[in-house]
């Protein structure tokens, strides 16, 4: 057993390293670090820097603007950025559309889409969910019937991450209502500059607006603008939970979160004692460490696994949950330790130049993070979405 | 980055768990715990011969293994099979002690090979979890000494021809510094062993010292100096309870899923049932993570004391929660039958469950594992 890296991948870590040091800007580390919002143009900014390196795509072959990285690789690259508070590539395009039309696409839409990926020229949205179908996901009901040489959809698409910037949605949509649900399902290709799309913004629980509701009111799609196959949308949409999943549990961000709430924890006291005298918080925060400290290696022996059998197994169901809990988990001590300076909401301490705090450095934002952080063990598939996929798959109940 | 073990450790593996697999089932583990001494001295001899006992002590201290690495291999095998040989306080602790202490009566190599079985008496009825905390005392008596004390649930003690005894030769009772280590004759006038089987199926005894002479020859390691050797074997048991727990998890899993998958009510399988079905995942996971750790406290095993105690903690404290998680989860899903003391699983909640009230349980470790990592 070695749990080490190789002096290679332990080179391109160091090269990763180097990179994002000399090239990630402040100030969107920053405003990661703080849990404050990004905006368009932050995720823009970073999509540029990382495209002119050549590691926007990071999951495409070569001969379409890919690294052609390994799997470990990969979870190199997603474990430092996360390190370094680089924001995230939003992820729609490069990492969800993008390996579909990879795999499933015509030749004519790779040439046509991946480059408009790839350049930001088409900022994609994913329309999963619906009003009526959420963990029950097969059972969306958008329809798209076809009239000679396009479909015309008509139907709701909600949660829908920052749709307010995309200017396209991939959707599944039910083009055969008579079949057993999965196989009446197909994956389009929409244009949200069509003027029947209209998109409404829904306030999060933390007054974040990151989140949108998509109507879409006859809108005509060509059939070229059809993935794959009429009617098996569903495998292409299964395709995509089961790709690129070690990086999953997001370890890089929990741990670099993790790391900014212990600098909070040792700028506290409590009755001019550090608050880590007190056992009890300790031991909160010891139990942390020592959870994400196991998931990283569950994650390590998950990337090992794969690299050796190609793909990842139903282990990253598991991850989900724990990566989901410890980030959730994080900000609940990290509110416990700033105490009643969890309280203030002061919209302005969500900007980057605000300077006049309320309480610690760094509290503004901690009791919203908590909140928002809700999201994670409920969208990409819930807590129990992944429970019942491992029941099935790993333990075979 | 690599989760398989080497060449030559997997043959150790394979060699015990096949032995394990033939010669001991949960009916020839009964009969084991029937003899006399609690356990099968046949089976501890057979798997000294096979080199199991060896594959504990490293080579400079007359074994051939000794790393993190072989420990955690032996005994999550061991913990699959529920063995009750004495593992922890001979093979695994003594053998330990009297390799790092140089074994001056050459006691080892019958250690190792089964012939002889030498227990550690440490911890007494006021120590609780704290290696440091030793009342017994050794005044000097002539050229040699003389021991009073109490040491309390020793394993294998009943069984063992000589003890390893801690005894204070200087120093307050809670000092690092005063502690010397002894190789007692177990049939020493003034040395009243009570032996008694524990719950999850060994054997350990309490035992007082009463004037116990012993030569200066007894002395083993420096004197005032024997913590340490206490400690790095406390480390190594640490290790070892942690994964023969992973091994126990791994089987109360299997067995506890294919009950679920054959026990039918409402017309069909329990396993059928939603509320089941994530709370088994929930115990996947605990076990996941838990074998996660153990593999962290075993990478890190060589390196220095406070690295390796901290992943130890970490390991121990989660294995704590966790193997109460799987335990208790294996007893409910099994329902009344797993309150049988004929069902198999309840041998092996037995001894998870224990495992938390050796060397430290959840709580101690936590609060050891936050002083180390501040």
């Amino acid at each position: 057993m070695d749990l080490s890296f190789t002096a290679q991948e332990l080179e391109f870590r160091d090269e990763v390293r180097d990179y994002l040091r000399a090239n990630l800007p402040r100030h969107l580390s920053e405003k990661n670090r703080k849990g404050l919002r990004l905006d368009k143009e932050d995720y823009e900014e970073w999509h540029d820097i990382l495209r002119k390196k050549g590691w926007l795509a990071v999951s495409w072959p070569t001969e379409h603007g890919g690294p052609g990285w390994n799997v470990v690789q990969k979870y190199i690259f997603d474990v430092e950025c996360g390190l370094a508070n680089a924001p995230r590539v939003v992820p729609f395009g490069f990492n969800m559309l993008g390996p579909v039309l990879l795999k499933y696409g015509s030749e004519a839409q790779k040439n046509y889409y991946l480059p408009r990926i790839l350049s930001g020229e088409d900022w994609w949205c994913q329309g999963y969910s619906e009003p009526g179908a959420g963990s029950d996901l097969a059972g969306l009901r958008t329809s798209a019937v076809r009239h000679d040489d396009h479909y015309v959809v008509n139907g709701q698409k909600t949660w829908t991450t920052l749709g307010q910037h995309a200017n396209k949605i991939f959707c599944l949509v039910r083009t055969n209502p008579d079949v057993k649900k999965q196989e009446g399902i197909s994956f389009m290709l929409l244009d949200m500059t069509d003027p029947g799309i209209s998109v409404n913004p829904i306030v999060t629980i933390d007054g974040g607006a990151e989140i949108n509701e998509v109507f879409i009111d006859n809108v005509e799609v060509p059939v070229a603008d059809l993935v794959g196959e009429e009617n098996k949308g569903w495998t292409y949409a299964k395709y995509l939970l089961t790709h690129e999943r070690t990086g999953i549990a997001n370890i890089g961000h929990a741990t670099a979160q993790f790391e900014s709430m212990k600098r909070i924890v040792n700028a506290q006291t409590r009755a001019g004692k550090p608050l880590l005298d007190d056992p009890y918080f300790a031991g909160r925060l010891a139990k942390l460490e020592i959870e994400l400290e196991a998931m990283r290696i569950t994650n390590l022996r998950m990337v090992a696994a794969a690299a050796e059998t190609g793909a990842p197994g139903p282990e990253s169901s598991i991850l989900k949950v724990l990566g989901a809990k410890i980030r959730q988990e994080i900000t609940d001590v990290a509110r416990r330790a700033v105490g009643p300076y969890a309280l203030p909401y002061i919209p302005e301490a969500f900007d980057l130049d605000f300077d006049d705090p309320v309480g610690p450095d760094d509290a503004a934002p901690i009791a919203a993070s908590y909140f928002n952080f809700r999201k994670f063990s409920i969208f990409g598939g819930s807590d129990e979405i992944q429970k019942n996929i491992y029941a099935k798959m790993g333990l075979g109940l | 980055m690599n989760f398989n073990h080497t060449e030559e450790r997997r043959m150790i593996g394979d060699a015990l768990g096949s032995w394990l697999r033939n010669e001991y089932d949960l009916d020839a583990r009964q009969r084991a715990m029937d003899e006399k001494a609690g356990f099968s001295h046949k089976a501890w001899r057979e798997l000294g011969e096979l080199g199991i006992i060896g594959a504990l002590v490293s080579d400079t201290h007359g074994g051939f293994g000794g790393q993190g690495y072989d420990i955690a291999l032996v005994f999550e095998e061991l913990g699959r099979a529920l063995s009750v040989e004495p593992w922890l306080a001979s093979g695994l602790m003594a053998s330990r002690i009297l390799g790092e202490c140089g074994d001056p009566g050459g006691l080892l190599s019958d250690v190792l090979s089964g012939e002889t079985v030498v227990a550690l008496a440490h911890g007494e009825p006021g120590s609780g979890y704290d290696p440091r905390w030793v009342e017994t005392t050794a005044t000097a008596d002539g050229a040699g000494f003389r021991l009073n004390g109490s040491k309390a649930v020793a394993l294998n003690a009943d069984t063992a021809t000589r003890l390893i005894v801690s005894a204070r030769t200087s120093g307050a009772v809670d000092d690092a510094h005063g502690v010397t280590l002894f190789v007692v004759d177990a049939a020493s006038p003034g040395v009243k062993v009570r032996g008694y089987a524990t719950i999850d199926g060994l054997r350990a005894a309490e035992v007082e010292l009463t004037d116990v002479s012993v030569e200066a020859s007894a002395l083993i390691g420096e004197k005032d100096g024997g913590l340490g050797a206490v400690e790095n074997a406390l480390a190594a048991a640490t290790l070892a309870v942690c994964s023969e727990s992973i091994g126990i998890m791994e089987v109360a899993l299997e067995v506890t899923v294919e009950y679920l998958k054959t026990r039918e009510q409402f017309g069909k399988p329990i396993g059928s049932f939603q509320a089941l079905q994530h709370r088994m995942v929930d115990v996947a996971t605990a076990i996941e993570q838990s074998r996660s750790l153990v593999i962290k406290a075993a990478s890190v095993f060589e390196e220095e004391a406070s690295t390796r105690d901290a992943a130890l903690s970490a390991a121990k404290h989660y294995i704590g929660v966790a193997g109460r998680l799987v335990g208790e989860e294996a007893i409910q899903m099994h329902g009344g039958i797993g309150m049988a003391k004929a069902t198999p699983i309840n041998h092996y909640v037995k001894r998870l469950i224990m495992i938390d009230h050796l060397f430290g349980d959840t709580d101690y470790h936590l609060e050891r594992y936050a002083a180390l990592s501040r």
